[in-house]
């Protein structure tokens, strides 16, 4: 049991924090979010040369081969930067979905272009009726010739609009909510049939709904093995379970750090906020859910590599139930906090309670979680102590 | 990173286990697994079993005859105790007066009082909490006036936890009035068979008799039974409230209470099936149960602070207190829930038994209540919950006193 970090470790945390400090002051992030997309490229690149691109990814394919741990510093500076750049969603999320796919030889084709910063690839898996359940796929992907024809629609892509590519999910086999028969496509975001509505989100990104038209995909395409995506789907979105933890975990520390500085600096009644109790008391609630979030965040990374997919799916479900609320909770006492000032769009503290209530609606909310776990159980009743 | 325990920690939660399973009583046991008050002889008897195996001052390094463990050791010894469950060595003895001794005593005092300590040969009480002195507890008021070889000591004590069992009581004093109120205050040992000393019992809300008031009426203490210098008392408090808090979480008791509902719930007839089918009740399990493994692994974040880094208190054993107490009296409000109608009887009213009525498996129904209603307590005692939230605002985040 130890919950310090490795020399390296500490190195990488820090080489991403000075990132965050030099390119992401709220307004550098301002002046990002109206850049082309709703980001930065320059910052992509900085990303890319300094091999964050490539944190996830085997040597084989170009990538540097580290673990969840290492993923989860990485969130956690997105997270307090409110970074707008599409690292979750390229490298964690789709190249977590990847990396749980496709062949070796596929990775060694596609990952290169990703780690490199040239390419974009986006998961699409969410669609209209599917809410958070991965296994509820309407698209379908029908054999053709020397490759297979995609119809139906995805929702939710964010960061669509700059993708390169595609990581589609779509059924080749069996009922809409089956388990077995989704299989996995690389699409091109040229292809023709391809249709998108893009909208910026709550949260200040861009993303796009995805229309597929009879769309045409080779057979080489194909990710990995047909009708067997469903378990890679699973992976990539418990990565993505704990990035999103860690990020959580990053908007909150920075969201107390903010209101405790504006509790010292706010003078009312003839002197600085800070000294009532009714105000430190919620500050110290607000450490307190900082603190069990950053418990989960740090289980989440832990529990990732787990070979036992039950004990996983369980944690990584208790994770983002808990995650959903501390983050909802921290946000709005942040908010609340701050009085009239956080709810206005000049300051930082109302664009992290954004992202804050995004995170949740994301891979399932606290009450999506909760469910899954009281069906399955909960966490102490079916196993007696090891 | 890494959550596992290492191998010679594992081994040493497996020796518990073993241990607690040979050699705790089943009286004993039976009487915990449905929270029941144990008697005085069962305490005591249950104390000296550990003391025999060395276990029963955990947090006592060899020097004063404890085991000398770590923090991680501690914390798994009680994690285990906890879950079995098991009592705790009574925390009067061990985790208050005997380090406090220990560190503050003298030659004669440590040789004379901590093997007795250990092996509850005298049991202790703490006299701190006055009526007029309650989370300020420097501002207590009972008096203490030197009268040659004696103190002599007037005043009230009030929640004295086991008063009535005990031989002695340690205390905190006035015995300056003049100067600031933390700088005038004695720690002194009371004999409570001396005379003047009258313990009156208070009964609590779950209707058990565990806490009294001390009225001190002229009573003489020796010059010798007190701890440290003269007026130097405050110091002597303060390293007793922050000692081992390691456990102060106590997880083990919240699982052990889940534990105990989940099997209740699966029992507890609704209808054509059981309470454990409604998913109401599964549903608030299931939230109990995330906030208690994200605090597990908050306890086991500072417990590795403190076995990397140093021993010293840390301020985020705050947090473990306020949620830990927070998950305790949720899981209780469950496990009453649980019970629903079988709560309703108290323990008393089940005597005389009569053969014809008070179907004998519901009797447990009358544990259920008493346990949600004394866990009021806990955000009460030992620093209350508001307290804890001062010292995470003042301590952690810098915000003013």
């Amino acid at each position: 049991m130890n919950f310090d970090l490795s020399e390296e470790q500490t190195l990488l945390r820090d080489a991403i924090d000075k990132l965050v400090l030099k390119e992401y002051s709220f307004e550098q992030r301002r002046k990002h979010s109206r850049g082309r997309g709703g980001w930065s490229r320059e910052v992509w690149a900085q990303l890319a040369e300094q091999g964050f691109l490539g944190l996830p990814f085997d040597e084989a394919s170009g990538g540097l081969g580290y673990g969840p741990v290492e993923s989860m510093l990485v969130m956690e500076a997105v997270g307090r930067g409110l970074m707008l750049e599409p690292y979750l969603d390229c490298v964690l999320l789709a190249g977590g979905v990847l990396r749980a796919a496709a062949t070796s030889q596929q990775l060694e084709a596609w990952v290169p272009p990703i780690v490199s910063g040239e390419q974009l690839v986006v998961l699409a898996c969410g669609e209209k009726q599917s809410r958070y359940r991965l296994d509820d796929v309407a698209t379908t992907a029908t054999a053709q010739g020397e490759g297979y024809r995609l119809k139906g629609s995805k929702i939710a892509l964010r960061h669509g609009e700059a993708a390169d590519r595609f990581l589609v999910s779509a059924r080749t086999s069996g009922s809409r909510t089956a388990r077995d028969g989704i299989s996995l496509f690389l699409v091109d975001a040229g292809s023709d049939g391809l249709r998108q509505r893009s909208y910026r989100t709550q949260d200040g990104l861009r993303a796009i709904d995805l229309m597929f038209d009879e769309v045409l995909v080779p057979e080489s395409h194909v990710v990995g093995t047909i009708g067997e995506a469903a378990s890679a789907l699973e992976r990539g979105a418990q990565s993505a379970i704990a990035a999103l933890a860690a990020e959580a975990v990053g908007c909150m520390q920075a969201m107390l750090d903010l209101t405790v500085d504006y509790l010292k600096q706010r003078k009312q009644f003839g002197g600085p906020i800070s000294r009532f109790q009714a105000l430190q008391h919620q500050a110290a609630e607000m450490l307190v859910e900082v603190e069990q979030a950053r418990s989960m965040a740090m289980l989440a990374a832990l529990v990732l590599d787990d070979d036992d997919a039950a004990e996983r799916e369980r944690t990584l479900s208790a994770v983002k139930a808990l995650i959903g609320r501390s983050g909802r909770f921290v946000a709005e006492r942040a908010v609340q906090l701050h009085g009239g000032i956080g709810v206005t769009e000049e300051a930082a503290v109302g664009h992290y309670f954004k992202r804050l209530t995004m995170i949740d609606l994301q891979f399932g909310d606290s009450d999506f979680h909760l469910s899954k776990l009281a069906a399955g159980g909960g966490l102490i009743g079916r196993a007696e102590r090891a | 990173m890494d959550l596992r325990f290492t191998a010679e920690e594992s081994a040493f939660r497996r020796e518990v286990q073993a241990f607690l399973r040979d050699n705790l009583p089943d009286d004993i046991h039976a009487k915990m697994l449905e929270h029941r008050a144990l008697s005085k002889d069962e305490v005591v008897r249950w104390q000296r079993i550990l003391n025999a195996r060395g276990w029963a001052t955990p947090s006592w390094p060899r020097e004063w005859g404890g085991p000398g463990w770590n923090a991680v050791q501690r914390y798994i010894f009680l994690d285990e105790l906890h879950q079995f469950p098991a009592p705790e060595p009574v925390s009067f003895n061990v985790s208050m007066i005997g380090p406090v001794i220990g560190t503050f005593g003298s030659e004669a005092q440590k040789a004379e009082l901590l093997p007795r300590i250990a092996n509850l040969d005298d049991w202790w009480c703490q006299g701190f909490s006055e009526p007029g002195a309650g989370s300020d507890l420097a501002a207590l008021s009972t008096s203490a006036v030197r009268d040659g070889g004696s103190y002599v000591v007037n005043g009230t004590k009030m929640w004295q936890g086991m008063g009535h069992r005990a031989d002695w009581m340690f205390t905190l004093v006035r015995t300056d009035a003049t100067v600031k109120k933390q700088a005038g205050i004695t720690f002194l040992l009371i004999d409570m068979t001396s005379p003047g000393v009258t313990v009156q019992p208070i009964i609590t809300i779950d209707g058990r008799h565990e806490v009294n008031t001390v009225f001190l009426d002229n009573v003489r203490v020796p010059v010798a039974n007190r701890v440290y210098e003269e007026n130097k008392g405050w110091d002597v408090a303060k390293f007793l409230l922050g000692n081992e808090r390691t456990g102060i979480a106590r997880i083990g008791m919240t699982k052990y209470i889940l534990r105990r509902t989940r099997k209740l719930a699966a029992e507890v007839s609704d209808g054509d099936g059981v309470v454990a089918d409604d998913p109401a009740f599964q549903r608030r399990c299931a939230e109990i149960e995330v906030e208690l493994r994200a605090l597990e692994i908050t306890q086991l974040r500072v417990l590795a602070a403190m076995r990397e880094h140093s021993e010293k208190p840390d301020p985020r054993s705050s947090i473990l207190k306020l949620k830990g107490v927070e998950l305790r009296q949720a899981a209780s409000d469950l496990m009453l829930r649980v019970a629903g109608p079988l709560a309703l009887a108290a323990e008393d009213e089940f005597a005389p038994p009569s053969p014809t009525d008070a179907p004998a498996d519901t009797e447990w129904g009358s544990t259920v209540a008493p346990l949600y209603f004394i866990l009021r307590a806990a955000s009460i005692y030992g620093g209350a919950s508001e307290v804890q939230k001062n010292i995470l605002a003042q301590a952690v985040l810098g915000l003013p006193k």
